[in-house]
C-alpha cells in the first residue's frame, strides 16, 4: 500500500469534519442563519428603515457585510474550539497525535474543518440577506480573502483556546465575555467615524474592526480602515497563532502530559 | 523495502519522564531513566503495579507524550528526528476507549488508515479482515456506542491494526474484560505475534504476561527492577507453593504426622506445601500417599510469576 500521511490524512480529517458539520447541520449551519435573519429584520428593515444613510449607503446594506461577518467569526470559532477541546475531552485526539502525521497537518486539518463551517455558513447567511435587500459586490477578490483569512483566524483562535480550556465553561468564557463584545463594537453596526474621538481611537485596538471593515469594502467599496491595514492585521494574527499552535503542539503543552 | 531483521523493534535508552509540579503538589519523576531493547518478532510485556510508569512509557514511545530526556527508536529510527516514520511502524490500543462513539465502526478503522496516509478505498480489504477476524465485521455499520464493553475492546485493537504495524503496543489490553474474552484475546495476539509482529503489552495481570510473554520487564516506582525471559524469571524463586486437594478432609491425625514438612492445612481438603527452588515433590507426595491421603488435584497458588513479581517489589 502507498501511504501518504500528509495528503490522505489530511483528507481524511477534512472529509470526517465535512460530513459532520453537514449531518448535523441543525446545530452547525441553522443557528446562525436564524440569528441573522432575526438582525436583518430588526436592525435591517424595522429600525434601518428609519436610521440615516451612512457613507452614502443604506442602513441595511451597510450592515449585511458586518452581519456576515460576524456569523463567520462566530462560526469558525466555535467550530474549532468544540471540535478540538471535545477531541481532546474523549481522548480522540490520540488517534492523530499517534499517527504519522506532521503535527501542522493536524493543525491544519481542525482550521480546516472551522474555515469550511465559517464559509458555508456565510455563503447561506449572504443567500438568507437577499430577502432583506439587494447587494452589489464591489471587489469579489477583496471580499473572499477577507472573509478566508478571517475564517482560518479564528479557527486558529478557537484551537488555542480548546489547547488551553481545561473545561467546557472555559471554551464559553471566551465567545461570551471576549468574542462577542469584540464583535458588536466592532463597527457591524456603525461606522467608527461617527463616534467621538476617543471611542473612534480604542475601536482601532479592535482587530474585528478590520476584518468588517475588510468585507465591507468588498461589498461596498466603503471602510473606515485602509484595506492594506485590515488585510495586514488579519494575517500578521494568523502568524501569531499558528506559529502558537504549532509550538504548543510540539511541546505537547496542555495536550501530551 | 524488507525490514533488517537485525534492528531492534524498540530501543530506549536512559528515559526520563516528569511530571510537572504546582505549587501545592511537587512533580513526579515516573520514568527515572529506563533503558530497554526489544528484538523483533518479540512478545514483551512491562509487569508492574498501578502509577509504576508502563502507561507513561507506552505513551512515550507511541507519540502521545512529551519526554523529559533520553532516546527511544522504532526499528531504528528516532522519534525526535523523525516522529513521523517511526510512528508509521507503530499501532496502539490504548487503556482507555478513545473512539468517537458516535461514529460507525466501519468509519473508525477506516480514518484510522486515512490518519496513516491510506485511503479508504486501499484500506476496505485490510478492514475487513481485521474486523472479521475480530468478530465485529457483522457491526460494522452500527455507532460504537451499540457495542459491548468486550466489542469495544476488540475495536480498539481492529483499529490498531488496520495500517499493518509491525509493533503493536497494548496497554492494558484485558483491564475488566472476562475471562472467555480475554482467552479469546490471547489466542489472537499470539497468532499474530506468530505472523511476524512484535507484540509489547503492559499488564499487571501477571497470569497474562507468563501465558504470552517470552520476555518480561518489571517496573515500579519508574525503573526497571529486573528483565529477562519469563524462565528466567521463574527460576530465580527462591520458593514455589503449591496448592494440593485432597480427596478426603485432613484430619488432625494426619497434621500430626506431617511434622517436619513444609505443609500447611489451609481448610479441611486443602494442603498448601512450599518447596525450596530446586526441591523435588517426590518425597512430600510419597508421604503425603503413605498416610493414606488421596491427592486429587495439585496446583500452584498463584502465578509463579506474581511470587517473582511481589519479592522483587517487596525488595526495592
Amino acid at each position: 500500500m502507498d501511504r501518504h500521511p500528509i495528503t490522505t490524512g489530511y483528507y481524511t480529517m477534512v472529509r470526517k469534519e465535512f460530513i459532520r458539520i453537514v449531518r448535523i447541520w441543525a446545530q452547525t449551519l441553522l443557528p446562525p442563519i436564524i440569528t441573522t435573519a432575526l438582525y436583518f429584520a430588526i436592525f435591517g428593515t424595522f429600525i434601518g428603515s428609519q436610521v440615516a444613510k451612512i457613507h452614502g449607503v443604506s442602513y441595511i446594506e451597510f450592515i449585511v457585510p458586518g452581519l456576515v461577518m460576524m456569523a463567520i467569526i462566530t462560526s469558525s470559532y466555535t467550530n474549532t474550539v468544540s471540535t478540538f477541546y471535545f477531541a481532546k475531552w474523549q481522548h480522540t485526539i490520540d488517534e492523530l497525535f499517534a499517527s504519522p502525521m506532521p503535527d501542522w497537518v493536524v493543525i491544519a486539518g481542525f482550521v480546516t474543518g472551522g474555515v469550511m463551517r465559517g464559509v458555508l455558513v456565510g455563503i447561506l447567511v449572504i443567500g438568507v440577506s437577499l430577502f432583506f435587500t439587494h447587494l452589489l459586490i464591489y471587489n469579489m477578490f477583496v471580499l473572499i480573502a477577507a472573509a478566508v483569512l478571517t475564517s482560518v483566524l479564528f479557527s486558529c483562535a478557537g484551537l488555542v483556546n480548546a489547547i488551553f480550556a481545561k473545561t467546557f465553561d472555559a471554551i464559553n468564557i471566551v465567545t461570551t465575555f471576549v468574542l462577542t463584545p469584540l464583535t458588536y463594537l466592532g463597527g457591524v453596526f456603525y461606522s467608527i467615524n461617527q463616534l467621538p474621538p476617543i471611542f473612534r481611537t480604542l475601536s482601532l485596538a479592535n482587530p474585528i474592526l478590520y476584518m468588517v471593515n475588510a468585507f465591507r469594502y468588498g461589498f461596498l467599496g466603503i471602510s473606515d480602515v485602509s484595506l492594506g491595514l485590515s488585510f495586514g492585521v488579519i494575517i500578521g494574527l494568523i502568524i501569531i497563532l499558528l506559529v502558537a499552535s504549532i509550538l504548543l503542539f510540539k511541546r505537547g503543552t496542555k495536550l501530551k502530559n | 523495502m524488507a525490514p533488517d531483521p537485525t534492528v531492534p523493534a524498540l530501543e530506549i535508552v536512559n528515559l526520563k519522564k516528569k511530571y510537572a509540579g504546582t505549587k501545592k503538589n511537587p512533580g513526579t519523576d515516573a520514568l527515572k531513566g529506563v533503558s530497554l531493547t526489544v528484538p523483533q518478532g518479540e512478545f514483551f510485556a512491562f509487569l508492574g503495579p498501578n502509577g509504576a510508569g508502563k502507561t507513561s512509557l507506552i505513551s512515550i514511545v507511541a507519540g502521545l507524550a512529551v519526554k523529559s530526556s533520553g532516546e527511544v527508536r522504532v526499528h531504528g529510527i528516532s522519534i525526535d528526528e523523525h516522529a513521523d516514520h517511526a510512528k508509521a511502524f507503530i499501532g496502539l490500543v490504548p487503556q482507555e476507549m478513545n473512539f468517537n462513539i458516535f461514529e460507525k465502526v466501519i468509519n473508525i478503522v477506516l480514518d484510522q488508515a486515512g490518519y496513516y496516509g491510506i485511503s479508504r478505498a486501499e484500506a476496505m480489504p485490510q478492514a475487513e479482515k481485521v474486523l472479521k477476524d475480530l468478530s465485529l465485521w457483522e457491526k460494522r455499520n452500527e455507532a460504537a456506542q451499540a457495542l459491548s464493553g468486550g466489542m469495544k475492546r476488540r475495536l480498539l485493537i481492529a483499529r490498531a491494526l488496520v495500517h499493518k504495524p509491525r509493533v503493536l503496543l497494548l496497554d492494558e489490553p484485558t483491564a475488566g474484560v472476562d475471562v472467555e474474552l480475554r482467552r479469546g484475546m490471547w489466542d489472537f495476539l499470539r497468532e499474530l505475534n506468530e505472523s511476524g509482529t512484535t507484540i509489547i503489552l503492559t499488564t499487571h495481570y501477571l497470569e497474562e504476561a507468563e501465558q504470552l510473554c517470552r520476555r518480561v520487564a518489571i517496573i515500579n516506582q519508574g525503573e526497571i527492577i529486573k528483565e529477562g525471559t519469563v524462565k528466567e524469571l521463574l527460576t530465580s524463586l527462591s520458593s514455589v507453593t503449591l496448592l494440593v486437594d485432597t480427596k478426603e478432609p485432613v484430619l488432625l491425625s494426619n497434621m500430626e504426622l506431617l511434622r517436619g514438612y513444609p505443609i500447611t492445612k489451609i481448610d479441611e481438603t486443602t494442603l498448601e506445601v512450599k518447596l525450596e527452588h530446586n526441591q523435588p515433590a517426590n518425597d512430600i507426595f510419597r508421604k503425603l500417599s503413605s498416610i493414606g491421603i488421596n491427592i486429587m488435584n495439585v496446583r500452584n497458588s498463584g502465578s509463579r510469576l506474581e511470587e517473582v513479581f511481589v519479592s522483587l517489589v517487596e525488595k526495592k
